[in-house]
């Protein structure tokens, strides 16, 4: 599984970042986590609110998100 | 109730006379504060309500789908009101819009007011200057948005774009993501945004105690009508001069209008004081280099300009009104 945090840098962005990291610690989940703070390259996901979340290429969350809500997407 | 908190603070526990400056500026600094802490974060908590709810996607594929006969401006200018302004929402909806089809002057009116409304600059105005210029403020705030988009959208600015940007406006199509995110329950959303309320509220505080106390002090110790020998209503310049003095300043809505109120006070004219607090919050350098991203120099400057003769003429306007 491939996570990706799409985020300029703000801070929610960051909150989110750590939140998915710790997430896939918790549920020891095998996934990779990356940043994508390429201003050009999120535009290509079509999301209008950051940070947003992207599995496997596909957005599955915009806005910031608690940590109990990421646990529910990921283990989706 | 909060003024009997400040005076049983600093005139029970302190000990200080009511009567001494010192005591009267240093009341003045703590019921200023609490009530202003109070209002911004029963403010934040409300507007991160509705921008948890708003359908963004909707909103845009309303405005590029139907004819509004003008009412789009108001729409954008509007939800340009209820969205923060920052490097996490603005661009990608700039963006957003602007792959959406939408037109680059009704995008305009949007960017116009997301900075220039906020939940920090609304708390401020009802905490220092009361209700109705807060209000004055806001709608004057989205009227500047739906006129200023206008005006830019008919000069045909497109061109001064940055390339990828027009590249994606080529591109446009009213489609948006695919996926409909399931909706959070309430209870559920609402200790994050609580959160974040409590987080917007610390980020300002310095800029607040810092602002309350240069006002407190000027409340104290400048003598009733100081300024008014300089900036009085008569000085054509004042307007213009104090907002092109605003433009470069960086400041936070939350340090400035303390002390803005306390210059309205020992006679500065409301009007001059409105158009510089305008011109504070609604344009800034941090601002003109986030747009550089999508926009060239000469557009920022395009839109800088425009938006610099609105507020002088608002001024003027309010000057002669209130």
């Amino acid at each position: 599984m491939e996570i990706k945090v799409l985020g300029t840098g703000c801070s929610g962005c960051k909150a989110l970042y750590a939140t998915v990291e710790q997430v896939v610690k918790e549920l020891s989940l095998e996934a990779v986590v990356v940043k994508e703070e390429d201003l050009m390259k999120i535009m290509e996901y079509n999301v209008m609110t950051l940070p947003a979340l992207v599995v496997d290429g596909r957005v599955v969350a915009k806005g910031k998100l608690s940590a109990q809500e990421v646990k529910e997407i990921l283990t989706r | 109730m909060i003024q009997k908190f400040a005076d049983w603070l600093v005139y029970g526990l302190l000990g200080l006379e009511a009567s001494t400056t010192f005591g009267e500026a240093l009341n003045f600094f703590f019921y200023d504060m609490i009530k202003i802490l109070i209002l911004l974060f029963f403010i934040s908590v409300i507007m991160g309500i509705i921008n948890a709810y708003f359908p963004i996607d909707r909103l845009r594929n309303y405005l590029s789908s139907r004819k509004l006969y003008g009412m789009q401006y108001f729409f954008a200018a509007l939800f340009g009101a209820i969205t923060p302004f920052c490097s996490c929402s603005s661009i990608p909806l700039f963006i957003g819009f602007v792959k959406g089809g939408i037109p680059l002057g009704v995008t305009f009116a949007y960017l116009i007011t997301s900075p220039l409304v906020n939940e920090v600059a609304v708390a401020m105005f009802i905490g220092t200057f009361g209700l109705r210029v807060t209000l004055i403020y806001v709608i004057s705030g989205v009227l500047l948005g739906m006129i200023g988009g206008f005006v830019l959208g008919k000069m045909k600015l497109e061109p001064y774009l940055t390339d990828w940007v027009k590249q994606l406006q080529q591109h446009s199509s009213s489609e948006s993501g695919t996926w409909e995110q399931e909706n959070t329950p309430f209870v559920q959303r609402l200790p994050m945004i609580v959160r974040e309320a409590w987080g917007i509220v610390r980020g300002v505080l310095l800029y607040i105690v810092v602002g309350i106390g240069i006002g407190a002090f000027m409340h104290g110790y400048v003598p009733e009508g100081f300024f008014e020998q300089y900036m009085a209503e008569d000085n054509w310049w004042a307007v213009p001069l104090s907002v092109i003095l605003a433009v470069p300043m960086y400041a936070n809505a939350a340090g400035i209008v303390p002390v803005i109120e306390v210059f309205v006070a020992k006679g500065i004219p409301i009007g001059t004081a409105l158009a510089f607090m305008m011109a504070v919050v609604g344009l800034s350098l941090p601002e003109a280099t986030l747009l550089k991203k999508v926009m060239t120099w000469r557009l920022i400057g395009i839109f800088f300009g425009l938006i610099t003769l609105f507020i002088v003429l608002l001024g003027y306007l309010y000057n002669i009104v209130l």
